[in-house]
C-alpha cells in the first residue's frame, strides 16, 4: 500500500480558471513569518500566488490547475516549524465580515456628513452671536438638511432595522430610543428650518450616529480577531482523515466528507476521525477526551471505536459506520440543547437598563410638553422643548458604556491566550462564585507527559529525547518535550528511522539505539497498571523504561490556591475512577470531589447547585463535559477540547497553564465593575442634562458638547478595564 | 457673501472625494489585514541590490 498525503480535494475553483486553497497556519510568532513563508513558497510548482494574512493567520494560495498537488507546499511550511491545516471557510465568519464592512461604510458616511454639517453649524453659532443675516442662516440650515437627511437615512439603517426587529418582538433595546431620538432630531430640524428658526439639530443627530458606529466597529474588529483564532484552532485539530480508496492509495480528505462504508487508516498517535469498526490492526485507545477515563481500552479487529479518541499504539484500518461521530454525539447534543435554553434567558445589563430607561425618558418628554402648555406657552414651543429633552437623552453614552468595556476586556483576554465567543459572557463570568473542574485534560495536561525516567542515565535520556523528535507519536512527543525543557536546543538525528507500530532506531557512535515498544527494544515489561504507558529504550548494554502518563498542569496547585484565596468555591467532577480523582484532589487541596460521574450526572449536579443560588463556572474539555458546560452560568474549555465541547463553552484558553482560568475571572470581574461605573457616569450626565432640557435651556451647541463629552468620558473610563490583578502581576 | 458660492461647494467636494477614496480602499480589501500591512512595509525583498 502506497501512502501519499494528497490535499488536492481541498482546492476550490475561483475566477479566471484558477484554484484556491486556504490554509490556517499556527506557530507564527513574529512578522518575519510573512516574508519567510511567502518566499519559501515562491518555487513550488503550480503555485502562482501566496499571501499570508497576518491578522487572521491564514495563508491564501492560488494554483493554476485543479490537479496540482499542494502537499509540497504544506511540507515546506512544516519544515519551517509551522503547523498547517486546510481551512474550509466559515459561513458565519463571512456573514460577519460583510456586516463589518457595511458598518464601516455607515461610519464613513456619518463621519463625512457630521464634519461637513458641523462646519456649517459652527458658522451659524458664531453668526448668531454676531451679525449673521436670517437669509444666510436659512441657507446654511437647508444645506445641512441636504447633507444630513440622506446621510442619516443611509448610516442610521443598522439602528433602524434592529429597533424595528426589537419592537416587532415586543422587546426593548437601546436601538429603540436611539432611532426615535435620531428621527425626531432630524424631523424637528427640518420643520424649524422651514419656519426660519434660530436652532437646528442636524449636527447632533449625525454625531450621535458617528459615535455609536465607532463603538460597534471596534467591537466587530475585536470579534473578528477572536473568531478567526477560534476557527483556526478548529481547523488544526482534526484536520483530515486518511481515506484508503479502491486502488489502495491513501489520500487526505476533509473528515466531514467521509460516509459510512469508507475505509480509513489511523496511524499510531493520531485521533480517529469517524465512528467505525476496526478491520485490521490492534491497539490501545485513549478515550479520555470523550469519557474522562484515563485507562486505555484495548481494541482489535471487530471492535467499535469512536471519533475523537486517540489511537495510542499500532496502526488501525477502520470501516466507517457513521461520519463525524453521530452515534455517541446524539445523546450528548440533546442534553446540550436542553441546557442552553436556560442560558438564553440571561438579560444583559444594557438591555435591562434600556427596558427602564426608554419609557422614563419618553414620559419625561411628554410631561415637559404638558408642563409648558399649562404654563401658557404655545404648543409649538412646548413641543420643541419636549423634543430637545428626547435629543439630549438619546442614549449615546449609555449605548457605548458596555460595548467599549467588552472590546477592551476581550482584547486583554486575547493577549493572555483566551478566546471569548461573545461579549455578554463577560457579565456572566463576573458573577461566578463556584468553579467546577473536570480532571482529565483540564486540571491535567491534555497530552501525556514524562512521569518517570529514573531507569536511564542523563546521557541515555538525551539520546532518547533526540530519537523521539523523529516521531509524531504522543508518547515520543512527551519524551522529547521533557528533554527539551532541560536543554534549550534539541536536534533530531538526521538518519533516524521510524518503524510504524514499533519505534525509532538510529546508529549512534557505531551502536544501534532504539526507542519504542518493549519488544522492539527487548526490555522486560512490569505488570501494566492500566493508566500510564511505557516507552522502552536501548543503546548497546544500557536499557530501561520511561513511564509516560497524565500529569497536572504546571501551575495547577498555585492557581487553585489563588482561586480559593479569592473566595471561590472549587470542586472536581470527573468521569474517571474515584481512586485517581482522589489522588489529584488531595494533591491540589480540593476537599470537594466526585469520581465516576456520567455526563448527565455532571449536568444534573450543576443544575442543583444553580437552583441553590450558586453561580457556577464549569471548566472542562471532554465530550462528557459538554452538557454541563452548556448548563453552567459560564463555561471555559481548553483549546485541546473536543469540538462539541468547545462549541458549548463561552471561552477557550490556550497553552499548558491553568492560570488563564484565574485571569479570566479577575479580568471579567474588573470589566463588569467598570461597566457599572460607565452606566453610572451616563446616568450622572442625564441628571445634569435633563433638567436643563426640561427648562428649555438646551441649544444645539450645548447638546453637541454634552453628548460628545459624555461619550468620550465613558470611553476613557473603559480603558481602566484592562488593569486587573492577574496571575503574573 | 458671493464667496460662499465657491467655498461651500469646494468644502463639500473635498469631503466627498475623501469619502469616495475611503469606499474604494474598503472595497479593494485594504482593511482586511491591518497588522500585516504594518509589517509588510518593512520587508524590502522587492528592492534589488546590484
Amino acid at each position: 500500500m502506497r501512502t501519499v498525503a494528497d490535499y488536492s480535494s481541498f482546492l476550490r475553483s475561483v475566477a479566471d480558471g484558477r484554484f484556491n486553497l486556504e490554509l490556517a497556519v499556527e506557530g507564527i510568532s513574529s512578522a518575519d513569518a510573512i516574508a519567510e513563508i511567502e518566499s519559501a513558497l515562491a518555487s513550488i510548482p503550480g503555485l502562482t500566488h501566496a499571501r499570508l494574512n497576518f491578522t487572521t493567520r491564514r495563508l491564501t494560495t492560488e494554483w493554476i490547475r485543479a490537479d496540482c498537488d499542494p502537499s509540497p507546499a504544506i511540507r515546506t511550511l512544516e519544515r519551517l516549524g509551522y503547523r498547517v491545516a486546510p481551512f474550509m471557510g466559515d459561513a458565519a465568519e463571512n456573514e460577519e465580515d460583510r456586516y463589518t464592512r457595511w458598518l464601516l461604510r455607515c461610519l464613513a458616511v456619518s463621519g463625512f456628513a457630521a464634519v461637513n454639517v458641523m462646519l456649517l453649524s459652527v458658522s451659524v453659532w458664531a453668526g448668531n452671536v454676531t451679525d449673521i443675516t436670517p437669509e444666510t442662516r436659512d441657507l446654511f440650515h437647508w444645506l445641512s438638511a441636504l447633507i444630513a437627511l440622506p446621510a442619516a437615512g443611509f448610516s442610521g439603517q443598522p439602528f433602524f432595522y434592529k429597533a424595528l426587529r426589537a419592537l416587532r418582538q415586543g422587546d426593548m433595546t437601546m436601538d429603540v430610543p436611539i432611532s426615535i431620538g435620531i428621527t425626531l432630531a432630524l424631523g424637528m430640524s427640518v420643520f424649524e428650518t422651514a419656519h426660519h428658526a434660530e436652532h437646528a439639530y442636524f449636527d447632533s443627530a449625525l454625531m450621535l450616529i458617528f459615535f455609536l458606529h465607532l463603538g460597534r466597529v471596534l467591537d466587530h474588529a475585536m470579534r473578528k480577531r477572536t473568531r478567526s483564532a477560534a476557527a483556526n484552532l478548529a481547523a488544526l485539530r482534526i484536520p483530515v482523515a486518511s481515506k484508503i480508496n479502491a486502488e489502495g492509495y491513501v489520500s487526505e480528505v476533509p473528515s466531514d466528507v467521509l460516509v459510512a462504508g469508507d475505509l480509513i487508516l489511523v496511524a499510531a498517535g493520531s485521533r480517529i476521525a469517524a465512528d467505525g469498526v476496526v478491520e485490521t490492526g490492534q491497539s490501545r485507545i485513549d478515550a479520555s477526551l470523550m469519557t474522562g477515563e484515563t485507562e486505555l481500552a484495548v481494541v482489535k479487529s471487530g471492535d467499535l471505536v469512536h471519533a475523537g479518541t486517540l489511537n495510542q499504539h499500532g496502526a488501525l484500518t477502520i470501516r466507517v459506520t457513521a461520519a463525524g461521530s453521530r452515534t455517541l454525539l446524539s445523546d450528548i447534543e440533546k442534553l446540550i440543547d436542553e441546557a442552553l435554553t436556560s442560558r438564553s434567558r440571561y438579560v444583559q445589563l444594557a438591555d435591562q437598563i434600556a427596558r427602564i430607561y426608554a419609557p422614563i425618558v419618553h414620559i419625561a418628554a411628554a410631561l415637559t410638553a404638558m408642563m409648558w402648555i399649562t404654563l401658557g406657552s404655545s404648543v409649538h414651543d412646548a413641543l420643541v422643548v419636549a423634543i430637545a429633552v428626547l435629543i439630549i437623552t438619546c442614549p449615546c453614552a449609555l449605548a457605548l458604556a458596555a460595548p467599549v468595556v467588552q472590546v477592551l476586556t476581550a482584547g486583554a483576554l486575547f493577549q493572555k491566550g483566551m478566546i471569548i465567543r461573545s461579549g455578554d459572557m463577560i457579565e456572566r463570568m463576573a458573577e461566578i462564585d463556584t468553579i467546577i473542574f473536570d480532571k482529565t485534560g483540564t486540571l491535567t495536561l491534555p497530552e501525556p507527559s514524562l512521569i518517570d525516567a529514573s531507569q536511564l542515565s542523563n546521557d541515555a535520556l538525551l539520546i532518547a529525547g533526540r530519537l523521539a523528535l523523529s516521531s509524531h507519536h504522543p508518547l515520543a512527543r512527551a519524551v522529547s518535550e521533557a528533554v527539551r525543557e532541560k536543554r534549550n536546543r534539541l536536534e533530531p538525528y538526521p538518519d533516524a528511522q521510524e518503524i510504524t507500530g514499533s519505534g525509532i532506531r538510529c546508529i549512534i557512535d557505531g551502536v544501534e539505539a532504539r526507542l519504542g515498544s518493549q519488544s522492539f527494544c527487548n526490555v522486560t515489561v512490569p505488570v501494566w497498571n492500566g493508566s500510564s504507558s511505557y516507552l522502552a529504550f536501548r543503546h548497546g548494554s544500557e536499557a530501561g523504561l520511561i513511564s509516560v502518563g497524565q500529569s497536572l498542569r504546571p501551575d495547577a496547585v498555585e492557581t487553585i490556591k489563588r482561586l480559593k484565596a479569592n473566595g471561590y468555591q472549587v470542586m472536581i467532577l470527573s468521569g474517571d475512577h474515584s481512586d485517581i480523582v482522589r489522588k489529584v484532589a488531595s494533591e491540589l487541596g480540593i476537599p470537594d470531589w466526585r469520581g465516576h460521574v456520567l455526563p448527565k450526572g455532571k449536568r444534573d449536579l450543576l443544575m442543583v447547585m444553580k437552583e441553590q443560588g450558586h453561580k457556577v463556572l464549569m471548566v472542562g474539555d471532554g465530550l462528557n463535559d459538554a452538557p454541563a458546560l452548556a448548563a453552567a452560568t459560564a463555561s471555559l474549555s481548553p483549546a485541546t477540547g473536543a469540538d462539541v465541547t468547545q462549541a458549548a463553552a463561552d471561552a477557550i484558553f490556550t497553552g499548558k497553564r491553568l492560570s488563564p482560568v484565574f485571569d479570566m475571572l479577575m479580568l471579567t470581574r474588573k470589566g463588569k465593575r467598570v461597566m457599572i461605573e460607565n452606566f453610572g457616569l451616563a446616568l450622572i450626565y442625564n441628571l445634569i442634562a435633563v433638567p436643563l432640557a426640561v427648562l428649555g435651556y438646551v441649544t444645539p451647541l450645548i447638546a453637541a458638547a454634552a453628548m460628545s463629552g459624555s461619550s468620550v468620558i465613558v470611553a476613557l473610563n473603559a480603558l481602566r478595564a484592562r488593569r486587573a490583578e492577574t496571575f503574573n502581576s | 457673501m458671493t464667496i460662499l458660492l465657491y467655498l461651500v461647494p469646494a468644502a463639500l467636494g473635498l469631503g466627498l472625494l475623501a469619502l469616495a477614496a475611503f469606499m474604494w480602499s474598503l472595497r479593494s480589501g485594504q482593511y482586511d489585514d491591518l497588522d500585516g500591512a504594518a509589517h509588510r512595509i518593512l520587508n524590502d525583498d522587492d528592492v534589488r541590490v546590484d
